[in-house]
């Protein structure tokens, strides 16, 4: 018996991501990405509602998800938005309209090749690994299409939030393991990018990393 | 018998529905509205009145209303009507035939368009194909994961019986409902693709390429027009209401659910500006990756 309300959370955060390719703003673009954060978080919960007491791990995930991707990951993002100023994706590499397309293509190949994928146990929900595929890629290719340095950020979390659903696969396995990798991966990452974007923006007074190619001595 | 109403139904309640939107449009404008029962006055107005025909025009022009119309009809005898009246023509392998026919109604009055010599309706012409061979993708691919879901080709079996839906396959139904209630509204003309209302000529898109019917073509047209809205709201709402019951009860809850598809088609409306014309694309290809996201959900429920 499938649990519907697993099912949801999942699919939002697979159309969230979807979305996230179709938007031309920076600031819909980090909604999107702390409204999948936030459903994402939800899993681990549910997951563990589905077989029987829920544990303090759960909870332990679910609150530093809430507290760092939808709460303190937004809030830095939005403010380096504010301080260099770019409201909007002007120029990405792929249009909107061809990501959204190439992104239900690579939907489609994670749901091909979650299926061939030998697991060491069965997953919660047999929904779970073909939406932590999704989000891989999806992440990925909003890496490599856009070109404002934020929205490559943007990028990066919601590959980061497939890698944690990936990593939910063994939460019975080992809780701690999964915690810590978690929230060390997600700070480091943040802090690295918050530092990077930040001087790129002091440096050159813009955060389109194109320019970076482009550099002469 | 079930046949009869299921015509009855077909042929006399489509201008019931731009009735309803239009009451629901004028009650969020704080106005009461044009009764409820407008579109019949106004065919009935339209047929007792002449025709006027350019002289560029040929016997194309004259015949893509009735054909559009014709189209429209066929389509409609192929869909169930909720769970309880299914398509009198029903056959295995319908689903294509009815997409295709809606696509030869929407051939006739694009051609009918063409037939004037105008550029300007030339214009709408592309606009209207430009959008619905976008609108067709996430039409296809939403009837491509319901007869995965329900193992079967026909519209009356895909539709009929205790639906599957709410347990196993409840987000990819919701996504379907999602990507079938734009594809609808886009079909249709509506807000936020289109505004049947408007007559300014930089936004038209549907409404261009009828400008030139007059009398009983432009009945037929308007009537066409509300069998659409009213097949692909049927779709929509047997969808939603995936339950089963006796034949009086689902007929109830049919013409129930068609109602408040109107109300909500009017909220929109009310509620939603206008997109950019060069917006229209992307929300029509995001309802295809809806459609295909749940087709691979489905997929993976029926194989899995």
């Amino acid at each position: 018996m499938t649990n519907v309300a697993l099912d949801i959370a999942l699919i939002l955060a697979l159309l969230l991501g979807v979305t996230s390719l179709g938007t031309s703003r920076i600031g819909a673009a980090i909604r999107y990405f702390w409204m999948q954060a936030a459903a994402v978080a939800m899993v681990p919960l549910l997951i563990e509602t589905r077989s029987g007491g829920l544990s303090v791990h759960a909870w332990v995930l679910f609150a530093a998800t809430m507290v760092l991707k939808v709460w303190g990951v937004p809030y830095f993002l939005n403010r380096s938005v504010r301080e260099a100023s770019v409201r909007t994706e002007v120029e990405p590499l792929i249009g909107f309209g061809v990501s959204l397309m190439l992104g239900a293509g690579l939907v489609g190949l994670s749901f091909a090749l979650a299926r061939q994928l030998p697991l060491p146990q069965r997953p919660a929900s047999d929904l779970l690994i073909p939406v932590a595929f999704s989000l891989l890629m999806i992440g990925l290719l909003l890496i490599v299409s856009r070109s404002k340095a934020v929205t490559q950020v943007v990028g990066y979390l919601v590959m980061e939030n497939g890698i944690f659903l990936f990593g939910l696969l063994l939460i019975d396995v080992f809780p701690y393991l999964i915690e810590l990798g978690v929230l060390l991966d997600l700070f480091v990452a943040v802090f690295v990018m918050g530092i990077v974007i930040f001087h790129i923006n002091r440096a050159f007074d813009h955060i389109d990393s194109h320019q970076l190619d482009t550099l002469k001595d | 018998m079930r046949a009869a109403l299921h015509l009855a139904i077909l042929l006399l309640l489509p201008p019931l529905l731009p009735g309803i939107v239009n009451r629901v449009k004028a009650a969020f404008a704080g106005r009461r509205g044009p009764p409820v029962l407008q579109l019949y006055f106004d065919l009935w107005k339209l047929v007792r009145k002449g025709a006027v025909y350019s002289t560029a025009t040929t016997w194309i022009f004259r015949a893509g209303p009735v054909v559009t119309v014709a189209a429209l009809l066929v389509a409609g005898l192929l869909l169930p009507f909720g769970g309880g009246l299914p398509g009198p023509a029903a056959f295995a392998g319908d689903v294509v035939l009815f997409a295709y026919l809606l696509g030869a109604g929407r051939f006739a009055t694009v051609l009918a368009a063409l037939d004037t010599g105008s550029s300007f309706e030339g214009m709408g012409a592309s606009r209207e194909v430009t959008f619905a061979a976008l609108a067709e993708p996430a039409l296809f691919l939403s009837i491509a994961g319901l007869a995965l879901a329900r193992g079967t080709l026909s519209w009356t079996t895909m539709l009929s019986g205790q639906m599957p839906a709410w347990h196993s396959f409840g987000p990819a139904f919701a996504m379907l409902i999602g990507a079938l209630f734009l594809v609808a509204l886009a079909e249709n003309s509506r807000i936020p693709f289109d505004d049947p209302n408007t007559h300014l000529e930089l936004t038209m898109v549907h409404e261009v390429m009828v400008l030139d019917h007059s009398g009983p073509d432009f009945a037929f047209i308007l009537y066409g027009a509300s069998i659409k809205l009213f097949l692909l709201g049927a779709i929509v709402v047997r969808l939603a209401l995936p339950f089963a019951a006796s034949i009086p009860a689902h007929v109830a809850l049919f013409l129930a659910g068609m109602i408040v598809f109107a109300v909500i088609v009017g909220v929109v409306e009310s509620t939603f500006a206008r997109l950019r014309m060069n917006r229209i694309p992307q929300i029509l290809v995001a309802a295809g990756v809806f459609a295909a996201l749940a087709m691979a959900v489905i997929l993976i429920r029926v194989n899995g």
